[in-house]
């Protein structure tokens, strides 16, 4: 009672504010007459008028047409086993595009494993690694790669771009906020939309751009701190960047990550198992400790040259990957068969450090000839980087562009040295990437194949 | 000629009468014409069965709820006031920083799930074909932890989605991967687009779109990424997906990758999913009630939790009535239903050609990895060319290539593909109706090798697990996430590879573990002494 008499006073007081609440009650009204009389009349639509719409219902061709000569309707057909050479449409090439960084893709003691397990395992694991999916060569490789990365806990994917792109929404909610480089790979992309968070591009590798992001943000969350108590931050890059070849700026986006109170997700896709003295990745190479990093993913399928992603990290978060990633729980395991392959190569490369040595010695090779080789390319990738992103020092219209580098590969090829265009889907991409080559390094490459890919790249250009 | 043919045309005429009026009178549901149902093929098809929860069991699963969620909060106080101690994971050097878990999850998993964790994830040591070995293993402290022994058991396997029995080490399936391993590798390290189409790869898509009798067909990676990847390269903003309310996990990332509208119908209710479309079709997009771009309905042939079969024909029939597109997944379903294993399409007689995108995956039927879309040549092209997988993720091994070709061909065109399909078909309606006869209420349809045995009891599901366990019998428990609070469930997955004396022995125990945990709850008349034939 007491409490309608201090409302009646106040509507004295205040009349401006009573005037407002008197239309937001007025408006509730209408908006509830309104819904009213729209669900009235989806009621009276006669069967006559809905057989009519029916009729005239012509919804869009299920997808567009696809031109005969699109590259991915006539790919380039590998045949038998790849290694330091591949055998393009029937040609033997040097192969510089797969990622077969380390060059583990043509060992007989991998074969021998491999066939070992098939006559134990079979080839599939027939169930998810709940419903007795998990092999105990799972659990090996787990512990092993744990071990390897030096961090408590790792949880293994069947599939590499599942296991970054599954992560992020299991830890990541709508109403959280990411800061990811602008540059991040399209597994990361896919997992940002899967998460609905808010998201914040910063510009690729520059600290500035992301603290001013992450000042804004501290800014919004003054105006509501009750909310922003429940904000969690991610911030997300990559090691080395799939689409640019460059190296993250790990100190001081590390420093960042203290000072506003995120927590960092790293996607070691092409830098694990090339940078650090033991293959750990960029944390390694920038000897930043665990504790700074909250979760690091990685595949399988490029320097282990197996099959299959992971993440790493701490027990906490590896425990609730277990039971929330959904691309773990919901998916049939990797074959056995591939977790042996994966074990050998890590042993290999554990106890042979070597290789990733000249490995990164091949990169740097690499790169200082295609700085000073090359007449009509160049490039901007980082010099301890496997992937060489090549583009036309020129700027070209981009079908022009995509015409000349295909035929850059298509020459290369004819002469002995298999590349690559880099593919990507245009629509689907956060950035125009413009077109360009993907070279990779491996450690298998001597100095006269290095000299003599730049030869024929650079004849392929002046043939233009 | 004319008699024969005659007597055929009636046979199939009565037997699409008698689906319809059965169909009929199970829920007035009577607007499709005949035609509508032409292809359906000779035979009787079950009903999918939902026996409902007895009401004493539903207060009782409701309050056993009520238990854990009271000893489960008397056990959180007890650790706060550090009378016992604390074994969950903390969060290291991130004081300050807002809750990285939501507290009802942590709770969930917890006070429910920890202590009856030892059902799940048991290491595998051998093929998981008709019997399993697994390593044993032990908890010192009530599954926090588990400790690996050096023995191992061996169970009979009624948990593997192995149905046509390819989970094979030895035969010509493996023999050929390992030639295959061989000549050609175990890993390609490229993507599809790049440089990594192996000629494997040609052949297994070309011998897979001839057995599904499509143009052609594509092979991805993982069977989980086949959905989530391929689905927003079809239908994006302003399109509309109706989605079956059980769809797999994958389908609906899948959506929620795509951008589209998502809209659930009930599970396998076809009335309902006609409801759907027509107020899409009439109503538009909400707001400004322009038509819709596209309507994609999305189902599958199996529902792996349910053990259901969707019912097919009327889907096309109503997918071609509102001129929709039919996306079809057939993970469970493809090599496990059907005269000739090509999944429900084949299991109705349909024709391949009416559904739109069939998917499946290779890790169930054909014991491999991966999974596969097939249809019409210019839709396949378009998904060659705008997938995901194909641009960004690594093309499928060479092996896994291999075994799926093996077992393909060994189904299409011999009689020992034929001899699994046969006794998988029989292995399935003797178990199930076996354990109907016996009292328990199962679920889905009576030629679905996902055969799930309700439990109920939340605390049932370990009984049940550990009791098989102890029989040296490999089962699947299931509850809450997975399905509806109140429907936790066991789950038996039939093969090829089980004989009748596992099935037998296999049922001995269940009867005996069902008496003794009161699962026997089937209101239904039964013929308990007819005698049922393998």
């Amino acid at each position: 009672m007491e409490s309608l008499m201090e409302y009646g006073e106040y509507i004295y007081s205040v009349p401006s504010k009573f005037a407002f609440e008197l239309s937001l009650v007025a408006f509730a009204v209408w908006m509830w007459k309104k819904n009213l009389a729209e669900s009235n009349s989806t009621r009276k639509m006669t069967d006559q008028e809905k057989a009519q719409i029916l009729a005239n219902f012509t919804p869009e061709p299920l997808c567009d047409d696809i031109p005969e000569d699109h590259y991915a309707l006539n790919p380039r057909i590998v045949s038998g086993r790849i290694g330091k050479r591949i055998t393009v449409n029937g040609k033997d090439c040097l192969n510089m595009a797969t990622n077969n960084f380390l060059g583990l893709s043509d060992r007989p003691d991998s074969n021998e494993k491999a066939t070992k397990a098939l006559r134990n395992y079979g080839v599939g694991s027939c169930g998810p690694r709940g419903f007795y999916g998990t092999a105990d060569v799972h659990l090996e490789l787990e512990s092993r790669l744990a071990k390897f990365m030096g961090v408590e806990e790792a949880c293994l994917y069947s599939y590499g771009f599942s296991a970054i792109s599954s992560a992020i929404p299991s830890y990541s909610k709508n109403h959280d906020v990411i800061f990811a480089d602008e540059q991040v790979n399209f597994a990361i992309q896919q997992g940002i939309t899967g998460s609905r968070s808010t998201v914040y591009y910063f510009k690729h590798n520059d600290p500035n751009d992301l603290e001013r992001l992450l000042r804004a943000q501290d800014e919004r969350d003054r105006k509501d701190p009750k909310k922003a108590k429940n904000v969690r931050r991610f911030l997300i890059i990559e090691g080395i960047y799939m689409n640019t070849g460059t190296l993250v700026n790990l100190r001081e986006i590390v420093k960042l990550r203290a000072k506003y109170k995120c927590r960092l997700f790293l996607d070691e896709t092409i830098s694990f198992g090339v940078l650090g003295a033991t293959g750990k990745g960029v944390r390694e190479h920038f000897g930043v400790p665990n504790s700074e990093i909250d979760l690091i993913a990685s595949t399988l399928e490029h320097s282990i040259s197996s099959y299959g992603g992971f993440l790493c990290g701490s027990s906490f978060l590896m425990e609730h990957q277990r039971l929330c990633g959904l691309a773990y729980c919901f998916s049939a395991s990797l074959p056995p068969l591939q977790a042996v392959v994966t074990l050998t190569h890590l042993d290999v490369v554990s106890e042979d450090p070597e290789i990733m040595e000249k490995l990164r010695e091949n990169c740097k090779k690499m790169q200082n000839m295609l700085m000073e080789g090359l007449t009509h390319l160049r490039t901007d990738s980082h010099p301890l980087s496997p992937v060489k992103v090549l583009v036309l020092s020129e700027a070209e219209d981009r079908v022009v562009a995509e015409e000349k580098l295909n035929a850059i590969v298509t020459f290369a090829e004819n002469h002995g040295v298999a590349l690559t265009v880099f593919r990507r889907l245009p629509k689907e991409e956060l950035l125009e990437h413009p077109p360009s080559i993907k070279l990779t390094v491996s450690s298998l490459l001597t100095e006269s194949d290095m000299k003599s890919v730049v030869e024929v790249l650079n004849e392929a250009c002046s043939q233009l | 000629m004319g008699r024969k043919a005659t007597d055929e045309r009636i046979i199939l005429d009565s037997s699409i009468q008698y689906q319809q009026q059965r169909q009929s009178e199970k829920n007035g549901f009577d607007e499709l014409s005949r035609g509508d149902l032409k292809y359906l093929r000779e035979g009787h098809f079950p009903e999918d069965d939902f026996e409902p929860i007895p009401w004493l069991m539903y207060y009782a699963t409701i309050f056993s709820y009520f238990v854990l969620y009271v000893f489960g909060t008397l056990r959180d106080v007890t650790r706060r006031l550090g009378l016992e101690k604390v074994r969950s994971q903390i969060e290291e050097h991130r004081k300050g920083y807002p809750a990285l878990y939501k507290s009802f999850d942590a709770f969930y998993t917890r006070n429910i799930y920890r202590p009856i964790r030892d059902c799940w994830n048991l290491p595998l040591l051998s093929v998981p074909g008709a019997t399993i070995t697994l390593r044993d293993r032990t908890s010192d402290n009530y599954n926090w932890t588990f400790r690996y022994l050096p023995t191992k058991t061996t169970y009979v396997n009624l948990g593997s989605y192995n149905y046509l029995g390819f989970a094979e080490n030895e035969g010509d399936c493996a023999d050929q991967v390992e030639k295959c391993l061989e000549s050609n590798g175990y890993s390609l390290c490229s993507s599809r687009h790049e440089l990594g189409t192996h000629a494997e790869h040609r052949e297994v898509e070309s011998i897979l779109a001839s057995f599904l009798g499509v143009d052609e067909a594509i092979v991805i990676g993982m069977g989980f990424a086949t959905n989530s990847t391929n689905i927003p390269t079809l239908v994006g903003p302003g399109c509309l997906i109706i989605s079956d309310e059980l769809n797999h996990a994958s389908l609906c990332l899948g959506c929620k990758l795509s951008g589209a509208v998502t809209r659930k119908f009930k599970h396998n209710d076809m009335r309902h999913l006609e409801k759907v479309l027509e107020r899409a079709v009439c109503y538009g997009q909400p707001k400004t009630q322009e038509p819709w771009k596209k309507i994609l309905i999305i189902v599958e042939g199996i529902y792996s939790m349910e053990g259901t079969i969707i019912d097919l024909p009327r889907v096309i029939a109503l997918k071609k009535k509102y001129k929709a597109y039919l996306y079809l997944d057939e993970a469970h379903s493809i090599g496990a239903l059907g005269p000739n294993g090509r999944g429900v399409v084949d299991y109705y007689g349909a024709d391949p050609n009416d559904v739109d995108l069939l998917m499946g995956t290779f890790t169930k039927s054909f014991g491999a990895a991966g999974g596969y879309i097939a249809g019409k040549r210019s839709l396949v092209n378009y998904i060659r060319a705008t997938s995901f997988s194909f641009a960004y993720a690594a093309s499928m091994a060479p092996p896994v290539a291999r075994q799926i070709i093996a077992s393909c061909r060994q189904i299409m065109s011999t009689s020992e593909g034929e001899q699994r399909l046969k006794t998988l078909a029989r292995n399935t309606r003797y178990f199930r109706k076996r354990l109907k006869q016996m009292g328990f209420i199962i679920y889905g349809n009576d030629d679905s090798p996902v055969v799930p045995l309700m439990l109920y009891l939340p605390s049932k599901i370990a009984a049940f697990v550990r009791d098989l366990m102890d029989e040296k019998i490999a089962t699947v428990g299931v509850g809450y996430p997975a399905t509806p609070l109140t429907e936790s469930r066991v789950r038996f997955c039939l093969s090829a590879a089980h004989t009748r004396e596992m099935l037998d022995m296999t049922l001995e125990c269940i009867d005996k573990v069902g008496d003794r945990l009161h699962l026997k709850q089937s209101v239904r008349n039964r013929n308990t002494s007819e005698e049922i034939l393998y």
